[in-house]
């Protein structure tokens, strides 16, 4: 009994802080692909309750019903091996919620895989992010700007983020835009992201990669396509160029803050895909079938 | 001298680290003091080191199993101490990532493991009606191997570094061109000689469960534990040579400049990750399905009745058992390997749910109908039910491959294996312990500490991880070393860190209680002293060295309750002569050798490397034409020692 008002006086206690809270990131979503795992993380938490709490009452009830010390001494306890019919519900109804969240699964990854509804006749906003130890490099080919730790884009429109790493492996994460994906040495992941409200967010690596891990982040700041694109121009005014020799310096392990250039580094290290790729994963059409990512 | 300068750690500047190692070495010349002037060398050596006591063996896997256990919950209260407040700087970076590598290292490959297989040494022969494993010798060497790779492990951290690269090792990171001192050869050769070790294991207790089941007993009537056992070993001699060989290939990449995991020449790394995982995810089943059948035998006890379900039992296993091999991908739904790939992971991951949903619900309908004894075994697996159900559906929405997205790399995957594990797997084997604790040492741990233990280790267990689940929601990557304060993580790891130290006291309560059962409890608490039902407890307390006196004749999976309660005939026929192995000594030297192998190959100290090569052949060979037919426990040694224990039956 104990046990239960233990339990029943945590649970309490977690949901009143929960309830005092800010929102919590992942649970406040501010673009399409976001809000899709947000809802799939609500539903799963509203159908996964309904089993803890069964199995609460459950447990609770015979707890109480069955101990020794509110029984007879004399009482024998049966010899029951089991009913068919009994353990056909406990596997059929497992099996119905299962089903249930497989489907669930399967469609809204198919879903945050690909450009977000709305989204998908658009050319996207390509931006390569890089990661180095332990900093993030954002190249814009069509810009031709490259920023380090930070990153702006348009709002309402279809950012493809293309992910690879210059060493170990990382992982890009912005949790109010969209799950995470790794960015690796030998081959190039793709990102759809659409950022629906102007705002700056947190954005991170959340692989572990060394030593300076903890502050791996970078910020994102989402604003207007206008707005976007003046601040375009004023990097083209005021920034130097990358060149080959300093980037090579900002590759070296550390810390480096937020900078601005001029030019990308793609242009003399291109990223690991298509022909620069060391494994071409069986034939390009198949690998960019399974990224699910279609190239124009 | 460039020689010696491989052995120093990396520098650090951290007190801590000096005090620790100069605690170790005070510690080491206590216990080695102690014994000389005990004058036990001769005892421990007859006695225990040479053993080839399945029984004993099994006690000092569990021994070794507890000192890990200390080891890596200390690593941990140093991690919730760290990250308790925002931009701490009790340990630096590079501190924190070796004592959180250590931490997984030591609780999964060490503690874990060793836990399960010493419950599997002490229990499985028992419950089968047999006098020892198949391969005692082997068994011996499996044990000494394991305790060779985690005393190897544990040098790390005073000779040349520990491993930094996470318990999970992944490539690039692990490769010299990023870690490039000797942390991570020590975690390679660490885990490949106790992983031999657990290999043979694996061969050795197939061997006992399919040949040496006493008669009567089928399949379909060995106790439930015996039959997590079995599927458990199965697993490991299927997902065991995975590990071996990633690992031969991670050596050979550090140590011999291939190619395997680099990120160049042709080097893929994420093949370490598939390779890792492909025994990684069976590994987690190898685990828990032991903590199942402790489970199922507290739960039939205390409920006094019946397992229900035992068909469906046995079913749900080894369905589990197939299953486990077809999931590793959801380890890193985040690599890129598309929608497609990722929903059929997805869907197998949580096929997993169903089985083990199954085995929650006969769980409940065991206890159903029964008369239900709240003791201290009893309340870890009623208090198990609940919070692994918790940890399971949690797994259900990590399986989710786009909610994994967001929950990868966070502190709610971190929260959800411990909420598996420790409930699970912890609370099991202290649960077993104690239930069993009869059986190794002839008496009752006291209850009343036991409690006391119990509401700290589920208290602390709670407060230290249910916290994590919000916190991960909340943007909070693991493995940080710290975090800034506007992040909001502040307040919530704190609760954290609270949880850890009730934790640390629940545990210093169970080796309390150790102590003080030792001085006070009663020795007289007979043969059956819970009220038992399976084969083990047919049999006296602490267990004589031959198991049973006469080799018993089973009818069902409950044949002791059949015994008691309904006249079975268990003991047919008088007392004979036993054939028993002999001791030797030459598993630990062999294991001896094993370890002077491994910690040259990490320094690359060849002549000691070709030494203890040949060491091992020789080995090898000595025993290929050694001749050892065990010898006879006499009639009337055996009937001395029962009318000691009461009376032969």
């Amino acid at each position: 009994m104990k046990l239960k008002w233990a339990y029943l006086a945590f649970l309490t206690g977690i949901a009143g802080l929960l309830a005092g809270c800010e929102p919590l990131l992942v649970l406040n979503p501010k673009g399409p692909q976001a809000e899709t795992t947000a809802n799939v993380i609500w539903l799963s938490i509203f159908t996964m309750s309904f089993i803890v709490v069964a199995v609460l009452v459950m447990l609770a009830v015979i707890l109480f019903k069955y101990r020794a010390s509110k029984q007879d001494p004399d009482y024998e306890p049966p010899h029951i091996e089991g009913n068919k019919y009994v353990e056909g519900i406990i596997v059929t109804i497992p099996i119905l919620i299962v089903a249930f969240l497989s489907v669930v699964s399967t469609i809204s990854t198919h879903q945050v895989e690909s450009p977000p509804e709305g989204y998908s006749e658009d050319e996207p906003v390509v931006i390569y992010a890089s990661s180095s130890n332990w900093k993030w490099h954002f190249s814009y080919p069509e810009q031709d700007i490259e920023t380090v730790n930070y990153v702006f884009i348009p709002t309402n429109q279809n950012v493809e983020f293309r992910l690879y790493s210059h060493g170990t492996i990382s992982s890009f994460w912005i949790p109010q835009l969209a799950g995470q994906k790794y960015a690796m040495a030998d081959m190039t992941n793709y990102m759809n992201v659409v950022a629906e409200e102007p705002g700056e967010y947190m954005g991170r690596n959340s692989n572990f990669n060394g030593e300076g891990f903890a502050e791996n982040e970078f910020t994102v700041t989402a604003l207007p396509p206008s707005e976007f694109d003046s601040w375009v121009e004023d990097i083209h005014n005021t920034a130097d160029p990358l060149t080959e020799e300093k980037f090579e310096e900002l590759l070296e392990p550390g810390h480096l803050g937020q900078m601005t250039f001029t030019g990308t580094h793609l242009e003399f290290k291109p990223a690991p895909e298509g022909e620069n790729s060391p494994h071409d994963h069986g034939g390009s059409s198949d690998s960019e079938e399974n990224g699910g990512h279609h190239h124009h | 001298m460039d020689f010696f300068d491989r052995f120093t750690i990396p520098p650090h500047d951290d007190p801590m680290l000096y005090a620790s190692i100069v605690a170790i070495g005070l510690v080491s010349i206590a216990i080695v003091f102690g014994v000389t002037y005990f004058k036990k060398w001769g005892y421990l050596w007859s006695e225990w080191l040479t053993t080839v006591d399945h029984k004993r063996i099994g006690i000092m896997y569990i021994i070794s199993a507890l000192l890990m256990l200390f080891r890596g919950g200390a690593d941990a209260v140093m991690m919730r101490l760290q990250t308790a407040v925002p931009d701490n700087s009790f340990l630096d970076a590079q501190h924190y990532n070796e004592v959180f590598t250590t931490h997984g290292v030591v609780m999964i490959f060490f503690m874990a493991m060793a836990f399960i297989i010493g419950m599997m040494n002490f229990v499985v022969p028992l419950q089968i009606g047999a006098r020892d494993v198949a391969f005692p010798r082997l068994n011996a060497l499996s044990f000494w191997l394991y305790f060779a790779g985690a005393m190897l492990f544990n040098l790390s951290f005073v000779i040349g570094g520990s491993p930094d690269a996470g318990w999970t090792n992944y490539y690039p990171l692990a490769g010299t061109d990023f870690s490039e001192h000797v942390g991570v050869n020590y975690y390679n050769w660490a885990l490949q000689i106790s992983g031999i070790g657990t290999l043979m294991t694996g061969i050795n207790f197939i061997a006992t469960i399919m040949k040496m089941r006493a008669p009567g007993m089928t399949l379909m009537k060995m106790p439930m534990f015996t039959w997590s056992a079995l599927i458990t070993n199965l697993i490991i001699v299927f997902a065991f040579p995975v590990l071996t060989i990633a690992l031969l290939m991670g050596t050979l990449d550090r140590q011999f400049f291939t190619n395997f995991f680099t990120t160049g020449d042709g080097g893929m790394d994420m093949m370490w990750a598939n390779l890792f995982w492909i025994w990684g995810h069976p590994e987690v089943y190898i685990l828990i399905l032991p903590a199942f059948g402790i489970y199922s035998q507290i739960i039939a006890t205390f409920s006094q009745r019946n397992l229900y379900g035992y068909k469906s039992m046995v079913a749900s296993m080894v369905i589990i058992s197939l299953l486990s091999f077809m999931v590793w991908v959801h380890h890193f739904f985040t690599m890129g390997q598309g929608a497609v790939a990722n929903s059929i992971f997805s869907i197998t991951t949580m096929a997993i749910a169903v089985p083990t949903g199954i085995k929650i619900f006969n769980w409940l309908l065991t206890m159903w109908k029964g008369k239900i004894r709240f003791t201290t075994p009893m309340m870890y697996s009623v208090a198990f039910i609940p919070l692994f159900t918790i940890g399971g559906v949690t797994g259900v929405m990590l399986a989710i491959a786009s909610a994994d997205y967001q929950y990868h790399n966070t502190m709610f995957l971190v929260a959800h294996f411990h909420n598996v594990i420790i409930p699970g797997v912890v609370f099991a084997m202290i649960a077993g312990l104690i239930y069993y604790w009869p059986k190794m040492f002839g008496f009752l741990l006291n209850e009343r500490i036991g409690k006391w233990a119990f509401w700290n280790i589920v208290i602390g267990f709670c407060l230290s991880f249910f916290p994590m689940y919000i916190t991960g929601l909340n943007g909070q990557a693991r493995r940080m070393y710290t975090y800034s304060e506007a992040s909001g993580f502040g307040p919530l790891s704190m609760v954290s860190f609270f949880g850890a130290l009730l934790l640390a006291v629940g545990f210093a309560l169970i080796v309390y209680n150790v102590y003080y059962s030792f001085r006070y409890a009663p020795r007289n608490v007979g043969d059956d002293p819970w009220n038992a039902r399976s084969l083990e407890w047919a049999t006296h307390n602490p267990v004589p060295e031959y198991n049973f006196a006469i080799t018993p004749n089973v009818n069902s999976s409950e044949a002791f309750w059949d015994y008691k309660k309904n006249g079975h005939d268990l003991f047919k026929g008088g007392i004979k002569d036993i054939h028993m192995p002999n001791n030797s000594g030459w598993s630990i030297i062999l294991a001896g050798i094993f370890f002077v192998f491994a910690f040259c190959f990490v320094f690359h100290v060849w002549v000691g490397v070709i030494i203890a090569f040949v060491g091992i052949i020789s080995c090898l060979l000595y025993r290929s034409f050694e001749k050892d037919d065990g010898h006879h426990i006499h009639k009337e040694e055996i009937e001395e020692t029962e009318k000691k224990f009461g009376g032969a039956e």
